[in-house]
């Protein structure tokens, strides 16, 4: 081990620069900078997400998986639009692409549907990274389509396994339900031939987290995600506004933790009381800021990007 | 028999997979942000050393396999099996022609080895990255001629046969490189 630092001098002064022209990217559009806690008594109760616990005064307490919850009730309580960067946890997640402890930048916009917030983003993102980039946008249904010739409306789980089996060999398909045989798919043979920018947008409805359903097509849910060659960036939804209904989604993640073995997380009251009282329509998006680095500054390791990972 | 999650995977870890012990050689953690977390995994099969990739989703647990590397000291052959003996309390162990492999080409009685035992039992017998041998058999050297680039085949006290520089001659000591069986360099005797 040494004390010295995991990333270079150099990206340590890029990602200053890159703080820098977020900053002034938001400010200039009236975006309000924002601080909200790391630790709190709920957390996120997705069944892929591990919060990291702490504890205080006898209190359980969870590191944030996202700032979501907090900047939500902030926005009920008429923040107006408002940004955030902040470091986030999650259990058990480390590797080349991954650590426990990671940056986001996560943004909401008032009015904004997720189409609106993927041309901020593209806006955004030229900014950091000084040039006009190339975007794609594709649906989630057409991208599973065109890369491995599967149509997601009609096809059965046993035949998806059927695929997992053929095209990532050495799997214990009989195991996975179909959006953990998309997932993997995904990850390993459809990301891997993704080509620069692209927004995959309108995921499946059981893959919804907490995206508003789309009105015109109930099988699928207003988000996107954005990807970079096949490296995962960043999330979004047009927001879920609906209390009653992000109270079930809540507690069917709990249920199904509790079938997959995990404990239940204790749901966020807090952000269910803001949603009742009003979440004004918006569209908000996270982007991993290491991540980011990593592809404006060309490292395939998120150890290159970070200060220490000790 | 204690097990491992994929949260323990790594290099070098002993597991059993469809009733062979195998060893971890790679693990890469993959994830979507909201989706399911998996492990990529390149496994040797140590008994007959092919190499596998798994997936494993994560939380998916494997049970440790009873393997360990012992330094032994090489004895002797005795047509069948091959002797080693751990130095520190003499405990001697047989090994087979095919737990031995192609390692019986550096083999050579009082240096070291590394031994893998699977339930007690040796199923692999790894050398040293350099060996240093005789050579028994060799066309006659030509003295004066170290500068030119030609090569001969020289067979070794333990029968394998490596390429040489044209001035090597038989009974001289030489270091060869076990990974890829090239002559390194002469040894002072």
């Amino acid at each position: 081990m040494t004390w010295r630092p995991s990333a270079s001098l150099t990206v340590i002064q890029q990602r200053a620069r890159i703080y820098r022209q977020v900053r002034a990217f938001f400010d200039a559009r009236e975006c309000l900078e924002v601080d909200t806690p790391l630790l709190s008594p709920s957390t996120n109760t997705d069944a892929n997400i591990e919060s990291i616990k702490a504890s205080s005064l006898g209190q359980t307490l969870y590191l944030q998986t996202s700032p979501e919850f907090a900047m939500k009730r902030l926005l009920a309580a008429g923040s107006g639009s408002i940004y955030q960067v902040c470091h986030a946890f999650r259990e058990g997640e480390k590797g080349r692409r991954h650590n426990p402890e990671f940056t986001l930048l996560e943004w909401y916009r008032i009015g904004f549907d997720y189409q609106q917030l993927m041309d901020e983003m593209e806006m955004l993102i030229d900014d950091v990274s000084d040039e006009l980039n190339q975007y794609q946008r594709i649906s989630y249904r057409q991208l599973v389509l065109d890369h491995i010739g599967v149509d997601i409306d009609k096809i059965e789980l046993l035949d998806l396994r059927e695929r997992v089996d053929k095209l990532v060999p050495g799997t214990r398909s009989a195991e996975l339900d179909v959006d953990q045989c998309l997932d993997l798919l995904i990850s390993l043979i459809i990301a891997p031939e993704m080509k620069g920018y692209v927004f995959v947008y309108d995921y499946p409805v059981s893959q919804a987290a907490l995206a508003r359903v789309k009105m015109s097509n109930p099988t699928v849910a207003e988000r996107f995600e954005l990807f970079y060659n096949g490296l995962e960036l960043a999330n979004g939804f047009s927001e879920l506004c609906d209390s009653p209904q992000q109270r079930q989604r809540f507690e069917k993640d709990n249920n199904r933790r509790l079938g997959a073995g995990l404990e239940p997380y204790p749901i966020d009251e807090l952000l269910l009381s803001a949603l009742s009282s009003g979440l004004p329509e918006c569209a908000g998006v996270a982007i991993g800021l290491d991540r980011l680095l990593m592809v404006l500054l060309g490292k395939d390791s998120i150890d290159q990007v970070l200060s220490f990972v000790d | 028999m204690a097990s491992y999650n994929t949260s323990e995977f790594r290099s070098g870890l002993k597991i059993m997979l469809d009733g062979d012990p195998c060893s971890i050689i790679e693990n890469e953690f993959v994830k979507p942000g909201k989706g399911q977390a998996f492990s990529r995994v390149k496994i040797r099969n140590l008994k007959n050393g092919r190499v596998l990739d798994k997936t494993f989703k994560s939380g998916e647990t494997l049970e440790a396999a009873d393997v360990i590397d012992i330094e032994m000291q090489y004895l002797y052959n005795d047509g069948e099996f091959f002797h080693f003996m751990v130095p520190e309390n003499y405990e001697q162990h047989a090994a087979e022609a095919n737990a031995v492999g192609d390692t019986h080409l550096w083999l050579k009685a009082q240096d070291m080895y590394e031994v893998t035992l699977y339930n007690g039992s040796p199923i692999g017998v790894a050398p040293p990255n350099f060996v240093e041998l005789e050579v028994t058999e060799t066309d006659p050297g030509l003295k004066g001629d170290t500068a030119q680039g030609g090569t001969k085949p020289a067979t070794l006290e333990t029968g394998a046969v490596v390429k040489v520089p044209l001035f090597i001659e038989i009974g001289e000591v030489l270091r060869v490189d076990t990974r890829s069986g090239n002559y390194m360099s002469r040894v002072k005797k």
